[in-house]
């Protein structure tokens, strides 16, 4: 462990350190039994945190396989609860046996392997016409387009958007070889942050709703104020990236901005859905897509932007050992 | 104990269902009844159940398809404990709800589905009638709704592999039998009493 990444783990645990003095000071000061409630929901939160913040801390750690294995693993519970929520149909049964079982385990792979050629099209262009394919199959034609659709949303959202974070350790950038972790140690940590510092802003000062019918608790004071905070925190912490402080802050806006369409994307999804929360598996947060839907939309944007501005070339051909193996 | 442990804890992983931290009858005997749409029911129900009640519970299976290897046989017979219920060439002599009294006679729990069939639209049918004699036999007994929430989509009727859709097992109030009742007004409170929230 180099000793920038030692210090990014150290403002992590900083931060849940006050978060955890503040929520147990506010636990004893607030009296009426609205706040109670709000405080024991941030306490519920910052344990989870904790919990969230060490797996991906040891994962990361552990290196690419582990990290790679852990995204796989949130962009199956994050697809589940995708799929659960959007009432599929007797007809999409088996494509998303395919979805679940076959299509996202191969594009992990592909993460695994660093097949960037193949990883880049291969929900895109081959699972987009797999899915269609498998249920015309069914001669089932009631809600065609609708169902298939939800599928390919699904495996776009919840599995191509997500494993770009796992990519992004692949990815060659300039007099930065080796570190890649700690880039994406940044986009997690800004992107999370984001989310943290509009709740609290949201909670503490928050007035003007933006889009009331679409996710009731964001507001105008807390979006800014959390934005901006973020933005902030997360320009103090370009040393350990690949960018300049002006681009680090860049670069923060951005993903930041883009965390709050997705979040608010997702909001919408699921309110057409008719319900409040994805799940119910982090205690505190609701399910892992509540979790995720800010970092869906972010992570492929900051991925292609870090390859364009900072990139030397990602290599699109397989590895050696598969065109050893197809006898190229 | 360990095979119904791990099996228990697989299915839970799988689909979702969360275990009940106590049975909603408290402790002793009861009849379990819940909704039938796939072959997971059972499975789920049993898997959601806490270890002592779990091993005190027998779910009802069908016995020409639990009987139909080894394998499935050791099952039925030493993890799940199961009832097996032929699902053809019904006697007087052969009634499967003397099976399932001899069950409940002996103290046990069991799990039954009064539709008696699985249904593919994720609509509740109406009760056979198996449920109102077990009731009317053993009156003393707690009557517990189980309401399966989205096991039709894990595992519909005609397919061959499982998804994994987050499902639901709701524990319901239980009732009890009540001599001053007719079978039809039985049966519909049951209904009613697995569909209320």
């Amino acid at each position: 462990m180099d000793h920038d990444t030692k210090l990014l783990i150290s403002v992590v645990i900083g931060i849940l350190v006050l978060a955890s003095i503040a929520g147990a000071v506010l636990a004893r000061t607030v009296k009426s039994e609205a706040a109670q409630k709000t405080v024991a929901n941030l306490n519920a939160r910052t344990r989870s945190w904790w919990v969230m913040s060490g797996v991906f801390c040891a994962t990361l750690l552990l290196g690419p396989v582990f990290t790679t294995v852990l995204f796989a693993f949130i962009s199956f519970l994050a697809m589940r609860e995708f799929i659960t929520l959007n009432k599929t149909e007797r007809a999409d049964h088996e494509v998303l046996f395919w979805a679940f079982f076959v299509i996202l385990p191969l594009h992990y792979f592909l993460v695994g392997i660093r097949w960037y050629g193949l990883f880049t099209i291969f929900i895109p262009v081959y699972a987009f016409a797999f899915i269609p394919f498998r249920r015309v199959l069914t001669g089932e034609t009631k809600g065609f387009l609708a169902g298939t659709a939800r599928i390919q949303w699904a495996l776009l959202v919840c599995v191509y958007a997500v494993s770009h974070m796992p990519m992004l350790l692949a990815l060659p950038l300039k007099g930065y070889e080796g570190q890649n972790a700690k880039l994406l140690f940044f986009f997690v940590l800004t992107v999370q942050l984001s989310d943290v510092m509009q709740y609290v802003w949201g909670k503490t000062c928050g007035r003007r709703h933006i889009a009331p019918h679409v996710s009731p608790s964001k507001t105008v004071e807390g979006t800014v104020g959390g934005i901006a905070t973020t933005v902030a925190i997360s320009t103090c912490l370009w040393w350990a990236t690949p960018f300049a402080p002006w681009q680090a802050a860049l670069m923060a806006l951005l993903i930041c901005s883009a965390g709050f369409f997705g979040g608010l994307v997702m909001s919408a999804i699921k309110r057409d859905l008719g319900a409040k929360d994805w799940g119910a598996s982090i205690a505190g947060h609701g399910g892992f897509m509540d979790r995720i839907d800010s970092l869906c939309f972010a992570a492929p944007l900051f991925f292609h932007l870090c390859a364009f501005y900072f990139g030397t070339g990602m290599n699109p051909a397989p590895p050696a050992w598969i065109l050893h193996w197809l006898g190229k | 104990m360990i095979a119904s442990r791990a099996i228990a804890a697989a299915t839970r992983l799988f689909t979702g269902v969360r275990r009940v931290p106590v049975a909603p009858h408290g402790d002793g005997p009861a009849i379990y009844f819940a909704n039938h749409t796939s072959h997971l029911d059972f499975l789920v129900i049993w898997s959601a159940l806490p270890l002592p009640t779990r091993l005190q519970t027998s779910p009802a299976a069908a016995e020409d398809y639990w009987t139909a290897s080894s394998m499935r046989r050791w099952l039925a017979a030493r993890v799940f404990r199961a009832v097996l219920i032929p699902r053809e060439g019904i006697t007087r002599e052969n009634n499967p709800l003397d099976r399932l009294a001899a069950c409940l006679e002996s103290g046990r729990s069991i799990l039954i589905f009064p539709e008696g069939t699985r249904r593919g639209d994720g609509q509740v049918g109406v009760f056979k009638s198996g449920l109102y004699h077990l009731a009317r036999r053993f009156p003393q007994l707690p009557l517990v709704p189980i309401y399966l929430d989205n096991l039709g989509r894990i595992l519909p009727k005609g397919a061959l592999v499982p998804v994994p859709i987050i499902a639901q097992a709701h524990f319901r109030e239980p009732i009890h039998f009540s001599e001053t009742e007719t079978k039809p007004a039985f049966l519909e409170r049951a209904r009613a009493a697995l569909l209320s929230h």
